[in-house]
């Protein structure tokens, strides 16, 4: 899904959290932890932190990466709100996350709380299999996903069984200016849900059985019982798995790589692919740093902005 | 447990393997396609087992796909980034943890940053930036930038695990005049020992998945993913074939994570909830 797939991805609860109990600064007054913290840090800020500046500096300048750069202000910022096809990445991502991220998130937690009702034989085995399609490098199911939207892949072979057959795009769904995207949403669809499903499942777990029993004897549905116990209770995992699918999908990179090239068209360009094109086929070195950088302080506002809107859902 | 009736226990079983099949499908989908007989114009429906067991196009896969090489990259870089991701990681941790030293809250805040901060906002001066170092299409380039992505969080995770060993642990340590480095290594390590495995998985599957970086800093010597994707580019119309080559890049970590499940849902879900 995200181009940095598990980094980015397990990242988010961070930001979040009411404060850990370790907040009472741990351990004893040690200067050697200095050098502890050393080669990690180091590292990471010749090549995290560091080219973070680099960048804001690229980004006043017009530069094709070649001949001397030409200084121009805030120009490639100003760009993020003239040129359309910037603003079309940002759609297409808007789009993808009803896929990415909320159709897993709704399906997952009515799954989970449908299955929360029964002690399930082999839940590791399911589990084993549900999380495969996270667990594989993007690539591969890409290009498990390519053959099955071609037109005489298995998806088309279906249709044509049914009757349906006229209703396969020509050029297979990720070649057709109006199914590509969607086509791609639903292998993120595919690629989240089982994560959602499990991390949702283990959390109802969790939930203690007396709050169950608490509701039944109010003479609580099915219905009633998820709203009032089962999603407060889920709240926590509920925000983990927004920031986690939100943040993802602004990055998505890897399938829009290997499945459509951003085509037919621009009908599948995104923020990051926008990057990595201005960068290394176009030659708009000082543009693609500017994006990056938006696309960061994005990132940055919307995990601070999910956190604190699920973290003022729970004191109410 | 709620009461519940018969009916409604099939129907969720029912429910719980429509689900698994669908995650499943594309993959077993891959797996059956790559034995059909291989060439353009020949397309695996996908439905139903092939008609015969092209076992051969996996070794014309591996060559024409040059996997030997790109699986030598991916197998050097982790072979590298993986043990020094885990050592940088655990001895930020224990410093995190157990240690307190003017700025260590805001150092720590600079690494927990690194979570969210994407790969994209940096890309563009880390390409000139590895250009200037001479390392562009070397194993080198992908290890360090790597090892550098993974020990924000690899920091944040051994600060976790060793901040739940019991106090007295480290305590009787030092009674016994043990160093901050040998308490570390006689102790913490041992006790942290599940979660230096569930972090050694974890940052095994982010290496050999890594694709963007690959496909930014690598020319001839792309990793695996990286040469599938070249692979499938080239062979657009060869499926039986393409599948060959993306088996072959995803039995790596198919094996890791099914040997190592316990490991992997653990860093995936605690990894993701945990604070």
């Amino acid at each position: 899904m995200d181009a940095e797939p598990a980094v980015a991805s397990r990242a988010v609860a961070v930001g979040s959290r009411r404060k850990p109990k370790a907040e009472r600064l741990p351990g004893e007054a040690r200067r050697i932890g200095y050098l502890y913290v050393a080669p990690a840090f180091i590292l990471y800020a010749a090549f995290n932190l560091f080219p973070l500046g680099q960048g804001i500096n690229l980004s006043f300048y017009d530069w094709d990466g070649i001949t001397p750069g030409t200084w121009v202000g805030l120009d490639n910022y100003v760009e993020f709100f003239t040129e359309p096809a910037i603003r079309e990445g940002y759609a297409h991502v808007l789009q993808l996350m009803v896929f990415y991220s909320f159709l897993p998130i709704v399906l997952g937690l009515f799954l989970a709380a449908l299955l929360s009702r029964i002690r399930i034989r082999g839940l590791t085995f399911f589990r084993v299999l549900l999380f495969l399609p996270l667990v594989i490098t993007d690539v591969v199911t890409s290009v498990a996903w390519i053959w099955i939207y071609d037109v005489d892949g298995p998806l088309a072979t279906a249709m044509d069984a049914v009757g349906l057959g006229a209703l396969v795009p020509s050029a297979g769904w990720l070649g057709d200016f109006n199914t590509a995207l969607p086509a791609v949403g639903v292998f993120g669809l595919w690629g989240q849900f089982g994560f959602c499903l499990i991390l949702f499942l283990a959390g109802v777990m969790k939930i203690p059985a007396s709050l169950y029993e608490a509701a039944r004897v109010d003479g609580a549905n099915a219905v009633r019982e998820f709203f009032a116990v089962t999603l407060p209770g889920l709240r926590y995992e509920l925000q983990v798995v927004l920031v986690l699918t939100v943040i993802g999908t602004l990055g998505t990179f890897d399938e829009i790589y290997v499945m459509t090239g951003g085509g037919p068209g621009t009908s599948t360009s995104v923020p990051a692919y926008q990057i990595w094109s201005r960068l290394f086929r176009t030659g708009e070195v000082g543009s693609a740093a500017a994006l990056g950088l938006v696309l960061m302080l994005i990132v940055f506002a919307v995990t601070f902005a999910i956190n604190r809107l699920m973290e003022r859902g729970a004191e109410r | 447990m709620t009461p519940t009736t018969r009916p409604q226990i099939t129907m969720n079983y029912v429910l719980l393997i429509v689900v698994s099949a669908i995650a499943v499908y594309p993959l077993v989908g891959v797996l059956f396609a790559s034995f059909y007989p291989s060439g353009p114009g020949t397309s695996p429906s996908g439905f139903g087992l092939p008609p015969s067991l092209e076992w051969r196009n996996y070794l014309t896969a591996w060559e024409q796909g040059g996997f030997a090489d790109s699986f030598t990259t991916s197998v050097i870089v982790a072979a590298v980034m993986v043990p020094a991701s885990v050592i940088l990681s655990i001895l930020g941790g224990y410093a995190f943890a157990t240690m307190r030293f003017p700025g260590s809250k805001a150092i720590f805040y600079l690494f927990i940053l690194g979570l969210i901060i994407p790969t994209e906002a940096t890309i563009v001066p880390l390409y000139y930036d590895v250009q200037a170092l001479g390392l562009i299409d070397t194993y080198w380039a992908l290890i360090i930038l790597e090892v550098s992505g993974e020990v924000a969080f690899g920091i944040f995770w051994m600060r976790a695990a060793f901040l739940s060993a019991p106090p007295s642990l480290l305590e009787a340590a030092r009674i016994d005049g043990a160093s901050s480095w040998g308490a570390l290594w006689g102790i913490m390590v041992p006790f942290a020992k599940p979660a230096i495995l569930t972090l050694t998985v974890l940052v095994f599957a982010d290496s050999w998945n890594e694709f963007f970086l690959a496909l930014v800093f690598t020319i001839n010597h792309p990793t695996a993913p990286a040469g599938l994707a070249s692979f499938s580019g080239r062979f657009t119309t060869d499926i039986a074939l393409v599948s060959a080559g993306a088996v072959i890049v995803a039995l790596p970590i198919v094996i890791v994570f099914i040997i190592f499940q316990r490991e992997f849902m653990r860093g995936m879900l605690t990894g993701a909830v945990k604070g």
